[in-house]
């Protein structure tokens, strides 16, 4: 039995449109799912015990099932409660939110690593607690969340994958398609293996750089 | 008669079960050196962070140049203070931290120009060079651009005082500034308080340097478990015959420079 990458590489340009949505829906949703994280982080930490534990249950529910059966749920369990989605943005939705749930934890563990002194002579010199989020914990906790919070990233890229189920026209779904029209399956899973590590290095790259360049500033 | 810079009424203070502070009565003069002394635990931590509002009172009130602290009272009945109600009477107060409390991603002159920028909402230019002549006030101005890390203990809390002292407050609270220094650094920052001291700051410190007590408190107060036992001039505080529980407390701290008023 012979590989033949040629048929699959052939379809490049089908190959690059998934790209295109699966690098668009990860960043996206990277983006998003820190910011509601960041968000729920604050919340807890500074919304009350009442606002603590009612956010703990969704982030538990999120940390504690599968994302395919977030999306599934989400896709076609949806429509019973009137949320109607196209795939992409329901893809979109799903990843954001169960990204969020992990975000969240990152961001608690970073809020715990600041020492409260430090947002308490920021009080005593007048900053709101807006101003000391931005201008001292953000900061403070920069460095320690960054690998954890670049690792989340990584993890959520590799799950846009299971957004094929929900008919996604991202990257797996597109090379997955070309490889069995073309009787070429395992060509197209290596290729797609190649291509998601790819990316995960770029991150890890950029993660690095970001991280060197935080540790200058602050060191 | 003025009013005092800081008025203590009938504060208690709860943590749960525990009674960390006890109908505590005080009046902090203006222009004058004020010292806490007392056994670890006795509550003054607590009651200076009262003060500057890191803590709320369980029950009584404090004045800050009679202005209510936290509350606002009218007609007999007691609402909170609004944040800017708030933010304004704590301005008038400078806390400074055993710890120093820095801001590490900051050098020293963003340390102590931050506040001047984010809350008074100066340009950076004016600021900085507000923030630099503070720094120069601590005989700091040559290390502007240290961060905290590269700075001694003893230098990292001359950044902090001037930090408190950027913004103008007319009372500095001090807990414990020294207790965290090695012993041959304490000397740097207590002559900065001194020099604060002699320009006529009102000042409140919690310090285990019966010696600087002595010597530059105008009032010596001391707590024990959360009550107040007595305060007076050094002289009458530390004159023999002295209150069995400070005796008992200076016998702890003979090696501390208390030897000296045995
Ligand atoms: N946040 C807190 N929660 C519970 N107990 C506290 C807290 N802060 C202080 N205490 C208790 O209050 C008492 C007085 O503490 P503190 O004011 O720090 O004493 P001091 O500064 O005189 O050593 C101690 O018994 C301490 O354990
Ligand atoms: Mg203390």
């Amino acid at each position: 039995m012979n590989f033949d990458f040629a048929v699959i590489l052939a379809k490049g340009p089908q190959i690059i449109a998934g790209l295109g949505v699966t690098i668009l829906i990860w960043i996206v949703g990277t983006i998003l799912a820190a910011a509601i994280g960041f968000l729920v982080a604050t919340l807890r930490r500074y919304g009350g015990r009442l606002m603590d534990k009612l956010l703990s249950v969704p982030v538990e529910i999120l940390r504690g099932t599968p994302f395919l059966v977030q999306i599934f749920l989400l896709y076609f369990g949806g429509p019973y409660i009137g949320i109607r989605l196209d795939p992409i943005p329901a893809g979109l939705l799903g990843l954001s939110i169960y990204g969020a749930a992990y975000y969240a934890e990152i961001f608690r563990a970073g809020y715990n690593s600041v020492p409260t002194g430090h947002a308490e002579a920021a009080d005593c010199v007048g900053f709101t607690r807006l101003q000391t989020i931005l201008y001292v914990q953000l900061p403070e906790m920069a460095l320690l969340v960054l690998p954890p919070a670049n690792n989340m990233a990584v993890i959520l890229l590799k799950e846009t994958a299971l957004l094929s189920l929900i008919t996604v026209p991202e990257m797996t779904m597109t090379v997955q398609a070309i490889g069995s029209q073309q009787y070429a399956f395992v060509e197209a899973i290596v290729v797609l293996a190649l291509v998601y590590w790819g990316l995960v290095e770029l991150s890890n790259f950029l993660g690095r750089i970001a991280e060197r360049r935080l540790s200058k500033l602050s060191s | 008669m003025t009013t005092p810079a800081i008025s203590v009424q009938n504060v208690s203070k709860r943590y749960g079960e525990t009674l960390v502070l006890r109908d505590i009565n005080l009046e902090i003069p203006r222009g004058e050196v004020t010292c806490l002394i007392g056994p670890s635990g006795s509550g003054k931590s607590t009651l200076l962070r009262c003060m500057a509002f890191l803590e709320e009172t369980t029950s009584g009130s404090i004045l800050i140049e009679g202005e209510p602290l936290g509350f606002i009272e009218k007609d007999g009945k007691r609402r909170a203070q609004s944040p800017s109600e708030l933010r304004a009477t704590r301005s008038k107060v400078g806390m400074v931290f055993q710890q120093f409390n820095l801001w590490p991603h900051m050098t020293a002159l963003g340390n102590v120009s931050a506040a001047l920028r984010r809350v008074r909402k100066m340009p950076r230019k004016e600021a900085e060079e507000r923030a630099m002549a503070q720094l120069t006030k601590v005989g700091l101005e040559d290390r502007a651009g240290h961060y905290p890390s590269q700075l001694s203990g003893g230098q990292q809390q001359r950044v902090a005082i001037a930090r408190a002292l950027a913004l103008d407050p007319t009372i500095m609270l001090f807990d414990e500034p020294t207790s965290a220094l090695d012993p041959e650094l304490t000397g740097e920052v207590l002559n900065v308080m001194r020099a604060l001291a002699d320009e006529g700051m009102t000042m409140v410190a919690v310090t285990h340097e019966i010696g600087f007590a002595a010597s530059v408190g105008n009032t010596v107060c001391f707590l024990d478990q959360g009550k107040l036992l007595f305060h007076d001039t050094p002289e009458k505080v530390f004159a023999a015959p002295r209150h069995p529980r400070l005796e008992q407390f200076l016998d702890t701290y003979l090696d501390r420079g208390a030897s000296m008023l045995k």
